[in-house]
């Protein structure tokens, strides 16, 4: 897991480096790669995703080519989506990551239809869904209304909210009455907890757990991943608006920082070996920018295509 | 040819698609009351009662069609379809291309519409337009019953989404229907009068207020032909530009709000495309810029009439007469 962070964090820097100025709007996920790596690796093939616009890291745990990854970030024609997304909805069939919206919610909207095809023997059969969100969407009045038909319906939905104190430019603090947002999925019926989601290990026991579960029973289940955005919203962004104790606490609570530390402790990992994964996927990384930068635009003549089938 | 209403039309149409193929199934609010055969017939899990929350079962529907499925999603009126937008518009529309033409959405989201009933604006406003206005969806809109049964089946087989507008004042109408397969393709108008003086273009119920304007002005020694583009989109222009060539002379007519409407679009197609070929002024009858009226005086005021269709018609062709 530790190896899938660092090569999610060194995408997410790069991506910060050649995105930053010429595609603004490119929106990070640095210091949430716990909930990404831990639920993901917990997923089967056979399971089905669905993200968000912050979504590099759920992508990349799942096994995307970074190459084609920052191609598509770019508008280049070997990107997943042959450019037409660009960096915000980025959808793998391949992988089984159906359906990226960048509309807060949206994603919310569309995977009881994925669970329900699911369920009904469509799709990927006995594959359950995934959906990451934030405690942004949670706000949304689809947040409830999905919650509510995947339990009525009995949809076998994994509702993975990473709550990372940020909705765009403002503090969750001033969007909601309660701390956490499970306290509402739990008024649905359905199994809701909390769990440190800079917690790799955490998340990837209760994600494994949750996940069982949902295969046993076939209904939804509710995690709440407590995270911390640490980049601003988009890119580029000064990040003034941020309270710098709150930002240098959860720093210090960095999910990389925290495992390294754990491995290390346990003698599993020696520092010298985390900063030779560390160099490797940097490397790796490089070499998907050139990759990226070297693949061409789309032609003209794709413009019109693939609106309709 | 059996006789039935067009409310029977649409039942028989979603049981005969459900039964040829097991990916259709049909949701919404009050859905397995309305079609109680065909939950009877194919089970609760293709026929379901949905809460009454149109962007959830809207979103499920694109998320099951990108999945799958071919979901038949029945939101009842259509200024409920704004709170389905974002379903609709940004999902079911766009993700396809977005993807890089990864996914399909086969899916059928039926509403109905429009003036007669008294429903006032909240449950009646022909927003059939706005829904052309989005990339990557098609519009269908039937004037009879025949039409309403063989479009809905080849909306159900398209791989695209289709919204399916029906006038809520025809579901009772009845009409023929055939016994045997029959599908209109989509994006094929019908010629429903034959005439060489005047094209009077139409969808949906004023189609039929055209045809008997048609029928009065051949009293008047004149022929209009009536063009019912039962699809709006895609819109069978070249129909219409056939019919202008001959004719010279268009009214186009619908009930839905002037700004922006399906006129406007099949206007500046006309004059970009058959200019020269116009003898006269295009003429537009349609509803005002105005919400839709729940009295009956004022909703009929709102709505075009076959005695202002045929009095906008006898202007052009007796100015032409006088020139």
């Amino acid at each position: 897991m530790l190896d899938a962070m660092l090569r999610i964090r060194a995408y997410e820097e790069q991506l910060v480096r050649v995105a930053g100025p010429n595609h603004p709007g490119t929106c990070t996920a640095v210091g949430q790669e716990a909930c990404a790596v831990g639920v993901v690796h917990a997923l089967e093939p056979r399971d089905r995703l669905l993200t968000n616009h912050r979504s590099a890291g759920h992508l990349l745990a799942r096994g995307a080519n970074p190459g084609r990854l920052i191609a598509e970030v770019l508008g280049r024609s070997h990107g997943y989506c042959k450019g037409k997304s660009g960096s915000r909805h980025i959808s793998i069939k391949e992988l089984g990551i159906v359906l990226t919206s960048a509309i807060a919610g949206g994603e919310l909207s569309m995977a009881t239809g994925v669970a329900l095809a699911q369920k009904l023997g469509y799709g990927s059969p006995g594959g359950i869904v995934a959906v990451f969100f934030g405690d942004g969407a949670a706000c949304e009045g689809i947040f409830h209304e999905s919650l509510n038909l995947a339990a009525t319906w009995d949809l076998p939905v994994l509702y993975v909210c990473e709550n990372n104190q940020w909705q765009g430019f403002v503090h969750r603090r001033e969007t909601m009455r309660t701390e956490h947002i499970s306290t509402w999925a739990q008024k649905f019926d359905m199994p809701a907890v909390v769990v440190d989601g800079n917690d790799a290990e955490a998340v990837h026991a209760a994600a494994r757990e949750a996940i069982a579960q949902i295969r046993r029973t076939g209904r939804p289940y509710f995690i709440e991943l407590q995270t911390y955005r640490q980049r601003g919203h988009c890119e580029p962004d000064d990040q003034t608006y941020m309270d710098v104790v709150e930002l240098k606490h959860w720093k210090l609570r960095d999910p990389i920082a925290l495992l390294s530390e754990r491995l290390t402790d346990a003698g599993l990992l020696g520092a010298p070996d985390i900063e030779a994964l560390r160099r490797h996927a940097a490397a790796d990384m490089e070499a998907a920018l050139l990759f990226a930068q070297a693949s061409p635009w789309p032609s003209a003549a794709d413009l019109i295509t693939d609106v309709y089938a | 040819m059996s006789v039935m209403t067009l409310n029977e039309a649409i039942n028989a149409a979603l049981a005969e698609e459900m039964r040829r193929d097991a990916r259709v199934m049909m949701f919404g609010e009050g859905a397995a009351l309305k079609h109680r055969n065909l939950q009877t017939e194919f089970g609760i899990h293709r026929v379901r009662n949905t809460p009454l929350a149109e962007a959830i079962v809207a979103g499920t529907a694109v998320g099951a069609a990108a999945s799958g499925l071919r979901p038949v999603v029945d939101l009842l009126f259509s200024p409920f379809l704004a709170l389905s937008m974002d379903a609709l518009i940004n999902h079911a529309g766009k993700l396809r291309y977005v993807s890089g033409g990864q996914f399909e959405f086969p899916l059928v989201v039926m509403a109905t519409t429009g003036s007669g009933l008294s429903m006032g604006a909240q449950h009646n406003h022909n927003l059939e337009a706005m829904f052309v206005h989005a990339p990557g969806l098609k519009v269908v809109m039937p004037s009879n019953v025949t039409d309403c049964k063989a479009l809905l089946k080849a909306a159900i087989r398209d791989d695209n989404p289709v919204l399916f507008f029906t006038d809520m004042s025809l579901a009772t109408a009845r009409g023929e229907v055939h016994d045997e397969e029959y599908l209109v393709p989509l994006g094929k108008a019908s010629i429903a009068r034959k005439g060489g003086d005047v094209t009077l273009v139409s969808y949906g119920k004023t189609v039929n207020l055209c045809l008997e304007a048609a029928e009065q002005l051949a009293a008047n020694g004149f022929a209009a032909e009536v063009i019912d583009l039962r699809t709006l989109k895609p819109l069978d222009e070249g129909t219409i530009l056939r019919s202008v060539h001959k004719t010279g002379r268009l009214i186009i007519v619908h009930e839905a709000n002037r700004l922006c409407g399906i006129g406007a679009e099949i206007a500046a197609m006309v004059s970009e495309k058959a200019f020269d070929a116009l003898t006269a002024p295009v003429v537009r009858l349609t509803g005002p810029d105005v919400p839709s009226p729940a009295s009956w005086f004022l909703e009929q005021a709102a709505t075009p009439q076959v005695s202002t269709i045929r009095e906008a018609a006898l202007r052009l062709l007796e100015q032409a007469a006088a020139a």
